[in-house]
């Protein structure tokens, strides 16, 4: 019981305190809500790519591995919506910034991830709908999360102004921590 | 003001617009992102807003690096007092008569990732149009440069 509120008291805090953090950030005071509302959309989301590696391997106490696995698709779906949140925000408060983005021509290399990690999440939550016949799923689900979270820490360490940088490279190295655990260590399912 | 930065900036641009070491001076290319959010036409201004963050340059032409006066360039940002696509974030100067020229604006914040500024040598004179998208190495710097070299038209 002490460990399951251990365990689940440390994801909540890695989760949010850096959305904590990020919402200290004296630049806000400089932007507008939309643009507010993107950068944290974005946030949220790398603080789900957290929950989603040990909700796959089953590393989380207390639910059914039946459970974890529907609150794994509903987190794939949250991303989804995060994702359109954050990429439609930023695209209103600079639809060409955003336009140089999505076609691989933006001045800045963090977008290029973005994009990256973008796609692999709308190729998996398609995949992952028809999942039955897809042939090697186990397999094609694994390398696309490599994919995502791969590209989403590049994304947000090379970003400056959005997350607290200490508490945005503490999230990150355990979301990658988090799945080349999930990837590696469960073979076969 | 004159900063370590600066006094290297001025230094070396004076250096390079001596015509027997400018020969074959290459025009700036327009940098990727650098029009985004331009718009048309900011007038001519002393200071965007209330200032505080120096903006500074060079402009000469193409081949034998003459320092050209009387360019006009236009300056935007997202600043501590408004987002890039603002009208107010907006001004243009013109060049003095040794090329370089400066703008008084607010502080220059990261936005889209960068604390970054937009420039644009824009008129239809006879030098060819460049966008210029610098990025600041530190956001807490309240200076940025940037050198353009003009391609007759």
């Amino acid at each position: 019981m002490i460990r399951t509120i251990l365990i689940w008291g440390a994801l909540v805090l890695a989760c949010a305190l850096p959305i904590v953090l990020a919402a200290q950030s004296p630049l806000l005071a400089w932007r507008q809500p939309i643009y507010i509302a993107a950068g944290f959309a974005g946030i949220i989301a790398m603080a789900l790519l957290l929950a989603q590696p040990l909700l796959a391997a089953g590393h989380l106490p207390g639910l059914y591995p039946r459970t974890a696995r529907r609150i794994h698709a509903l987190v794939g779906l949250t991303l989804l919506l995060l994702i359109a949140a954050h990429v439609g925000g930023l695209w209103i408060t600079s639809p060409p910034d955003v336009v140089d983005a999505l076609l691989f021509r933006s001045p800045t290399p963090f977008s290029i991830w973005g994009v990256i990690a973008m796609w692999a999440v709308m190729v998996t939550a398609l995949l992952a709908r028809f999942h039955r016949r897809v042939p090697h799923w186990p397999i094609a689900h694994r390398g696309l999360a490599l994919i995502i979270v791969a590209g989403s820490i590049s994304h947000a360490l090379l970003i400056e102004g959005t997350m607290e940088p200490i508490s945005k490279f503490a999230l990150c190295a355990l979301a990658g921590l988090a799945t080349l655990n999930a990837v590696l260590n469960r073979p076969g399912r | 003001m004159l900063t370590r930065r600066t006094l290297i900036a001025t230094t070396s641009a004076s250096l390079l617009t001596l015509p027997a070491r400018a020969a074959g001076l290459a025009p700036t290319p327009t940098m990727r992102g650098g029009a985004n959010n331009y718009r048309p036409g900011a007038p001519i201004v002393d200071r965007i807003g209330g200032g505080g963050f120096l903006m500074t340059g060079t402009v000469r032409r193409a081949g034998d690096g003459v320092p050209l006066e009387n360019i006009r360039i236009q300056i935007w940002a997202h600043t501590t007092e408004g987002h890039e696509r603002d009208q107010r974030s907006h001004g243009a100067t013109l060049t003095r008569a040794d090329g370089t020229f400066q703008m008084d604006m607010p502080q220059i914040v990261p936005a889209f990732g960068q604390a970054h500024c937009h420039l644009a040598h824009d008129d239809d004179g006879p030098f060819q149009t460049v966008f210029l998208r610098p990025v600041m190495s530190r956001s807490s710097d309240t200076t940025l440069h940037a050198d353009f070299v003009l391609q007759p038209v």
